[in-house]
């Protein structure tokens, strides 16, 4: 642990990665501060042509609008001690580990099936390229109508999220296998349960694999929005109604350094639920670590 | 022209018989002729290369023998035994006739040794535990002890070939079918596959139907060379090499070995004009 500890120490990519956030928190900073130094006279010139565009007067999507980062750091750590923040992070990760495994149980099964079975695909295939271009985002009215509770409706939401994404990615995966491997494992004796389960399998696991980090992304986005459209599910208002309610009520409340909050909570939560996916993947395909 | 096999060898079976074979792609459409009443017999444990350019239709009639394709019409036969005709045109698949591809066709996720064992576990000829010792121990023969637990892509693509001739061999093939197995290798690391191939042989004496489109390389390792004609696809001249098994490299500068190739290298030479010229036409 410590030798790998040493290993960033040393790494390049490493520091350039730190100097890059610094940076970047060291300008959004500039930045948000910048309001009380740029009087409205600087703007002068430009008022004509920006109000042309529909801004207020004085009133200008700068940075200043934004709350600093020592603010929000501030709003932060105040939060850090408040129950209802932690249970927002409780139920956005319960939506999206529900969603998303849903997805991969039935993904899975359903996207070989597909690959591997001509009558399969003749009937499940074209119902599914016409409900896949449909946004996860169209669904929420028709799913809080259709699931008995918020809570289910937000799950299928964060679902069809993964859903699609994962589907393809096995379909496609499983039909890009090289046609040698079937022939060799066929003339070596195998059957049709041992090619499936010796070739397909293994074959297919790159791209679920590569299929579920990207469906979990699209769990993150979608679960944030529909936390946001429908009220935060069951949970009264503002204790804890996941990270995309807690994001709205800050609004609401008026407290944007909170929001601000929430959107860095969001973006740690996909990180780290990637990274966990990633070295999933590592570990399941270990013959693609030598390449 | 000698068209008769040489003397058998010592093995008995590997007979194949490639009787009058015709192979038309998409008959109802383009119609493309790609094998041509082609004839050709080769002799139990005889090594025959098939010489010809590229896309002339050898790697269609290895497919008809491996069953990966059908025939048109005609037959083939293996210790006289019809593995397709023109009633059933596809043979089936097995362990008896076992190819090695061009590209290589070995189970990325899986060790060699676990690719080397694949064949006689998936056949339940041999239990896990034998089949593991057998590959080891074939493993070594060939010169692969200390990779049997690397991935294919951990080693050499030299060493990859040669895990997957063992792991051919590991089915006790009656025929083994060769495309072009060395086509990517740099020429120093061919010439060392050649005499590894070579010494494999001599321990199995196994039928060997390779195919190549370079013609050192057919005189080298063959009993006989198989110069083919380019699209459609049938023997045009048939070259008894008369250079005495067990050979190794020094064949190579031998005056017999330059006489083979200067006999045989105008008719190689037309074909692949012919196959060009066809290209050309084409493009």
């Amino acid at each position: 642990m410590s030798g790998q500890l040493a290993k960033f120490a040393t790494n390049r990519a490493f520091w350039r990665g730190v100097i890059a956030v610094a940076v970047f928190l060291v300008l959004w900073e500039i930045g948000a501060r910048s309001k009380q130094w740029m009087t409205p006279e600087f703007f002068a010139p430009f008022k004509a042509l920006l109000g042309a565009m529909g801004f207020k007067k004085d009133y200008l999507p700068w940075i200043g609008a934004v709350p600093a980062p020592s603010a929000v750091l501030k709003a932060w750590i105040a939060v850090l001690g408040q129950a209802g923040y932690w249970q927002s992070w409780y139920m956005s990760f319960f939506r999206v580990m529900g969603g998303f495994f849903a997805a991969m149980l039935i993904g899975i099964p359903f996207g070989l099936a597909l690959a591997v079975s001509r009558v399969a695909h003749g009937i499940g295939f074209p119902t599914f390229e016409v409900l896949r271009p449909i946004p996860p985002l169209a669904w929420v009215p028709a799913s809080i109508i259709f699931w008995p509770t918020q809570e289910l409706a937000i799950t299928f939401i964060t679902f069809l999220g993964a859903f699609y994404t994962i589907v393809i990615n096995v379909l496609g995966g499983a039909r890009s296998i090289d046609v040698r491997y079937f022939q060799a494992a066929q003339s070596m004796g195998s059957s049709r349960w041992d090619i499936f389960r010796r070739i397909i399998l293994p074959g297919t696991l790159p791209s679920i694999m590569v299929g579920s980090a990207v469906g979990m992304g699209i769990t993150w986005e979608v679960v944030v929005a529909a936390e946001m459209i429908s009220g935060g599910g069951s949970q009264q208002a503002g204790t804890g109604g996941g990270l995309g309610f807690f994001i709205w009520n800050s609004y609401v409340g008026g407290s944007y350094e909170q929001i601000v909050v929430g959107m860095i909570s969001i973006g740690i939560a996909g990180f780290a639920s990637s990274e966990l996916l990633r070295w999933a993947g590592r570990y399941a395909t270990p013959w693609l670590r030598v390449r | 022209m000698d068209m008769r096999p040489p003397p058998p060898a010592t093995q008995t079976q590997g007979h194949l018989l490639i009787d009058d074979v015709v192979k038309v792609y998409d008959p109802e459409g383009a119609a493309v002729l790609a094998v041509d009443h082609c004839t050709l017999e080769i002799e139990p444990g005889e090594i025959c290369m098939i010489v010809g350019p590229s896309g002339c239709g050898k790697t269609t009639l290895l497919n008809a023998v491996a069953g990966f394709h059908d025939i048109t019409s005609g037959r083939i036969l293996m210790d006289g035994e019809v593995l397709c005709s023109t009633d059933r045109p596809r043979s089936t698949p097995g362990p008896d006739r076992i190819v090695v591809f061009q590209n290589g066709a070995l189970f990325p996720w899986k060790s060699n040794l676990e690719n080397v064992i694949f064949g006689p576990v998936m056949q339940g000829k041999l239990g896990r535990r034998e089949a593991l010792d057998k590959g080891r121990a074939m493993m070594g023969d060939a010169g692969l002890s200390g990779v049997e637990h690397n991935y294919p892509g951990e080693v050499s693509s030299g060493m990859r070939r040669r895990v997957e001739i063992v792991r051919a061999l590991m089915n006790d093939p009656k025929v083994l079918l060769l495309d072009e197995p060395y086509r990517a290798l740099d020429s120093l690391t061919k010439s060392v596959m050649h005499e590894a191939l070579l010494e494999i042989y001599y321990k199995n004496r196994v039928t060997i139907f390779f195919i190549t489109h370079d013609l050192e390389e057919a005189i080298f390792l063959g009993h006989r060379v198989a110069i083919m004609t380019t699209r459609p696809c049938k023997p045009k001249k048939i070259l008894t090499v008369d250079i005495p098994h067990p050979r190794d490299y020094s064949v190579l500068t031998s005056k017999r070995f330059r006489e083979l190739i200067e006999e045989t290298n105008d008719a190689v030479h037309e074909e692949a004009l012919k196959a060009f010229q066809a290209g050309e036409k084409e493009g």
